[in-house]
This record gives structure tokens, sequence and C-alpha cells, in this order.
């Protein structure tokens, strides 16, 4: 294989592999951005993440229509942030700590429930083929976009302006700058920060559902490994704007991607080191971001993370 | 102490309701527990060797949040630093000089876990990177490490089973402690308990944490080496999480593969949270969770039950446990001195 081949092989692969690898990464982040705009971190969604990406298969599988599946994730997603959310209203409970429980809490339900569903096949998501104008199989293949790629991109641009132009929007980043300030106008501060964090898991399940349903499109115990967690910090990267967070899922995707993209053209050395590779590029993302004063200035100011 | 306790009951009391709603008898499952974690002396030995790491992992916790400091890093320390372990291990074994090699390995396990999780406490003290998605991330990393080595430099070519590092000869490993079928690693568990009890809760040290953790401002006021107490604490709790990967090593696999990581550090979080972080309280607890992962594959035999169980039941504990602290200072009843501890 020549180089220029091998190089057009890798790209068209980790363009297939980002845009593939980016989704669950976009609606998990875009969950926690809600979540986090309302002054509260969950980091639950690994659990949810996973639980999404168990229902989703199971009721695919039940019903045979996926879209049924991706329906049944959102929801199981939504009662869980609704779990989060009540749990965190308690005086004295540290969001952070109720988290990390999720995290358990979620994976516990969904390897209880989904053993029997490790073997059956379940109607996974159709694809849109864009790439016909390429001319090119390879590019054709990776051009194959699940419409759940589509509404994240689609929500993102909504959530960006939602968030700046309605009067929820405008409530939601008040309670989560000052819950003083929204507590004097008159806001049920721990109604808003619980519909914040319902609809956060709700997207974090969706993101789930994407894992079983479309790629790897299989419900395994293995399946999501540290996506929830990672686009907890890549909201921290993006600064809680959506369109940033876009963005950022984009580049994890792509980092995500750079190891089965080597390894479509026989680089197998190092298989290990790339799929490290997300975990690696979030925790230098976090020391780069984390220190800067961009970052204090945009994070809401109810925020524990950040303190 | 009571708020943990009825937190466990209250999670019992779910769980029943949950495996009556499937048809099972938690009768069944309770006597099973028993039976299997705590009934024969065979099940204790289960119990307690399960326990030993727990006990460490849980430390891990429990000592950066006398801090403040919200750590879940255990589970990456001890993969990383039983991979010291055997790494260090491998020129040595067969070498004739036991003794050396289980005291390199042990000073390899101890300094990589410490410096795994004072990895994270430094990245948290100078760069402000919130510690608890840190410590997560590089737990991640660490497996990623150990599975790159061990499937490719460092393989042992002759292990015709999973990618493994070179095993120890079986009489080069770790012995039992005398009269149960249990590793010195438990003892090794306990004492570490103890003095970090006494580290923690006895000595200037310990009081200074506990200001830096209570309000750092107040403790730089003061004129506390902050900085210096919160990478000091967190290496020791990443050389408590490492000195397990140790013993996982030398006295339970013999090498370095994938089932080093089996969660024990994950357990070690709920552990150090349900012993309201204190490193006594970490060893009745660490038994009875070890007991529960131990009577984990009969309970799977017995009632058709799936193997993540036991992960369920820690989840639901975990969730229980953590509504539960809402309680703290409020039920006067429960615990007529919380009002004047919390202050």
């Amino acid at each position: 294989m020549d180089a220029g081949l091998a190089l057009s092989t890798v790209i068209a692969a980790m363009l297939g592999g980002a845009i593939r690898v980016t989704t669950p990464f976009l609606f998990v982040a875009l969950g926690e951005m809600l979540t986090e705009r309302s002054g509260r971190i969950n980091l639950g969604l690994e659990g949810t993440l996973v639980l999404g990406a168990m229902t989703a298969y199971a009721f695919s599988y039940a019903t045979g229509s996926p879209w049924i599946g991706v329906l049944a994730a959102g929801c199981f997603g939504f009662l869980m942030g609704t779990l989060h959310a009540s749990i965190c209203r308690l005086p004295g409970v540290n969001d952070i700590a109720v988290g990390i429980a999720l995290m358990l809490f979620g994976t516990g339900v969904a390897f209880f429930f989904g053993k029997p569903y490790i073997q059956p096949t379940a109607p996974r998501l159709p694809s849109i083929s864009l790439g016909g104008w390429t001319g090119d199989p390879r590019f054709e293949q990776a051009l194959q976009i699940n419409p759940l790629f589509l509404i994240g991109i689609a929500l993102a641009i909504f959530l960006a302006w939602a968030l700046k132009n309605t009067r929820m929007g405008l409530v939601l980043r008040v309670t989560g700058d000052s819950e003083a300030a929204a507590r004097a106008l008159g806001h049920p501060v721990m109604l808003i920060r619980l519909l914040a964090t319902a609809v956060g898991g709700f997207f974090a399940g969706v993101g789930g559902a994407f894992l079983s349903l479309y790629y790897p499109g299989s419900w395994n115990e293995g399946l999501s490994s540290g996506q929830g967690l990672m686009a907890v910090a890549l909201v921290i990267f993006a600064r809680w704007d959506p369109i940033r967070c876009l963005y950022a899922a984009l580049l994890f995707g792509a980092a995500g991607a750079l190891g089965p993209a080597l390894q479509s053209i026989g680089v197998t050395q190092g298989y290990y080191f790339f799929n490290a590779a997300p975990y690696i590029l979030t925790l230098f993302l976090m020391i780069g971001s984390a220190g800067s004063k961009k970052a204090l200035r945009d994070a809401p100011g109810e925020l524990s993370l950040t303190r | 102490m009571a708020i943990p306790i009825a937190a466990l009951l209250v999670s019992a009391l779910l769980f029943s309701v949950f495996l009556l709603a499937l048809g099972k008898s938690p009768a069944q499952f309770f006597q099973l527990i028993w039976l299997g974690g705590f009934g024969t002396g065979f099940s204790w030995s289960n119990t307690l060797l399960r326990a030993a790491p727990v006990m460490l992992t849980a430390l891990a916790v429990a000592i950066p949040a006398r801090l403040g400091l919200t750590m879940i890093g255990g589970e990456g320390a001890l993969v990383l630093g039983g991979f010291a372990a055997a790494a260090v291990a491998i020129p040595l074994i067969g070498g004739g000089a036991p003794l050396v090699m289980h005291l390199l390995m042990f000073a390899g396990a101890l300094a990589v876990g410490a410096a795994w999780v004072g990895l994270a406490g430094a990245l948290r003290q100078f760069r402000g990177v919130n510690e608890t998605i840190s410590t997560l991330l590089l737990s991640y990393i660490a497996i990623a490490i150990m599975n790159f080595f061990v499937e490719g430099a460092l393989r042992d070519p002759a292990d015709p089973n999973k990618p493994s590092t070179k095993a120890l000869e079986s009489a080069e490993m770790i012995g039992k402690l005398p009269g149960i079928d249990v590793h010195w690693g438990l003892v090794f568990a306990i004492v570490a308990c103890i003095a970090v009890y006494i580290l923690m809760f006895r000595t200037t040290f310990g009081f200074a944490c506990k200001i830096a953790g209570g309000n750092a401002r107040a403790a730089l006021a003061q004129g506390l080496p902050v900085g210096r107490l919160v990478i000091v604490a967190t290496l020791i709790a990443g050389a408590c999480a490492g000195m397990a990967g140790y013993f996982e090593v030398a006295a339970v696999h013999g090498k370095a593969n994938a089932s080093l990581a089996t969660g024990y550090g994950f357990t070690g979080i709920l552990v150090a949270f349900l012993a309201r972080q204190h490193p006594l309280a970490i060893v009745p607890v660490a038994i009875l969770f070890g007991g529960i992962a131990a009577a984990g594959g009969i309970i799977q035999r017995r009632m058709g039950l799936p193997d993540a169980t036991v992960l369920l039941l820690q989840g639901l504990t975990f969730v229980v446990l953590l509504a539960s602290e809402t309680f703290y200072g409020r039920l006067a009843i429960f615990n007529p001195k919380a009002r004047t501890e919390r202050t």
C-alpha cells in the first residue's frame, strides 16, 4: 500500500469514525451542559449512558423499532436525572458524590437487566447516505450518517439559541449564576434544576441509545468506557457553550477514531495507547482549561466544580 | 454511626422489595449472603481475601476526603501498582532472592500508586483541575497502560492463557496467614487502617489536613502549607491503593493481567463513604462488602440472578447512603452529638 493511499484511507476512516464516535459525546455533553448551566454537576451521566444503551437495545429488540428504543433510553435517562436532582435537593448532600453513586447504580441496573440481551440481535438505527458525490467507496462508507448525529447538531444550535434568546434560557442562566438572585426573582430554583438535570439525563440516555443501536451497535458490558465522564470534562473545555460543545465533541470523536483508523491500514502497534488517546486528551484539555481565566469567567457561578 | 446503619437497612429493604417484584425470595438472598460470606471458614477466608484490597482502596478515598477532596482513583492506582510490582519482579523471578524481589516489588507498587494519585493531587492544587474527574480518567489511563505492556513488550510468551506478565514461581508467592486461608495482605491492610487513623486523627499533620479540608483559606492564613499537605496526603492515599495492587500480584495472581481491574477500587469508594471516611470504620465495612462480593457466586448459582446483582446492590446502597447524609445534624434522636460535631 503506498503512502498516499494509506493516508487517504486513514483520513476517510477517521472522518467516518469521528462522525460515529462524536454522537454519544455530543448528546452527553449537551445534557451535562444544560445541567451545569443550572448550577449543578451530574457526574452520573456515565451510568445514564450505560443504562440508556441497555434500555434502547432491549426496547428495540422487544418492539422491533429502534426509534422506540431511543425514546425509551431517553425516558430512563430522564428518570435517572430526576433521581439525581431529587437527592441533590436535600440539604447537606453533595452533588458530585451523588453522581459517583448514580454512576455505579446506573451501571448496576444496566448490567443486571441487560444479561439476556447480550446474545440476541436487535434492529439497529438506519443511516443516511451522504457520500455518493465523492465517488470513492471509502468516503461513501465514511459518510453513512446516522440521523441522531444530525439531530444532535440541530439540538446544539437550538440550545445555543434558546439559552440566549428565550425566557426559559434566561431563567436557567440566572439559576446557575446566582441562586440568591433567582430566588429573589421568585423562580423555583429546585424545580428548574430538577428539569435541567432530568432533560440532561434524557439527552445522555439518547447518547447511550446511539452506542447500542448504531455504533458499535450491540449491547455488551464493555460498551461505554468513560465516554460519559469524558463528556463532563468536555463541557468544561467547551466553557458551557452548546456550539463549542459540538466542536469539542468532534475533536473527541476524532481522537477516539484514531486507533481504529490506524488499525484499518494495518498499524496495530500501540493499539492500547491509541485507545487511551481520548482519556489522555481529556486530561490535557482539563489541565489546559481548568486554570484559564476565560473558563472561570464563563463558568456558572453556582457550580461547585470550578471553585 | 446510626445513620449509615439505617441507610444499610433501608437499602436492604428496598432490595428485598426489588427481589420480591422479580419473584425471588429476599430471605433466601440474605441467607445466601450469610452462607457465602460469613457462614463457614471457607467463606470467611473468601470474604477476607476480598476485604483486604478494598480496605486499602477505601483508604485511598478516605485520606483525601479528610482534606475535602473527592478522589476516586483507587482502581487506577491499584492496577498500576500491581503492574509495577509484576514488572519489577520479571528479571528477578527464580533468582533465589525472594526477599529482595518482594521488597523491590513492594517499593515499586507503593511508589507508582503514590505517584498516580499524587499526580491528581498536584493537578488539583497547582492547576485547579477537578480531582474527581481527573482521578477517574487516570484510572482508565492506568488500565490502558497496563494492557499496553501486558499485551506487548512485557507479555510472557510462555503463558498460553490470557496475556500476562511472567508469573512468580509458586514458592515465591506471599504465603498465607497461620490458621486461615488468607494472605498477609489482610494484616497489612488492617495495620494501614490503624496507621492512617493515628496519622489523620492523632497527629499535627492530620489536624492540619482537617483544617485545610474545612477551610483552605483559613488554613493558609494560619500559615499551614496547604499545597504540601494535599500532595503528601494524596501520595499516601495512592501508596495505599498501590499496596493493594502489590498483594493482588504477590499473593493472589502472581502476575499482572486484566484480572487486576476487578472493581476493588470502586467498591472502595462505597466502603469509604459508608465508613464516613473514618479509617477504623473502614475495616468492618470492607469485611461486610467483601462478604457480599464473596457470596456473589453462590447467589448466581442458587437463585439464577446475574452476576451484576452485587453491583446493583452496591449502587443502591450508595444512592440511599448519600440521600441519608441530609439527616446529619437534623435528627437529634439519631445522633445527639451531630449538631456540635458539624460546627
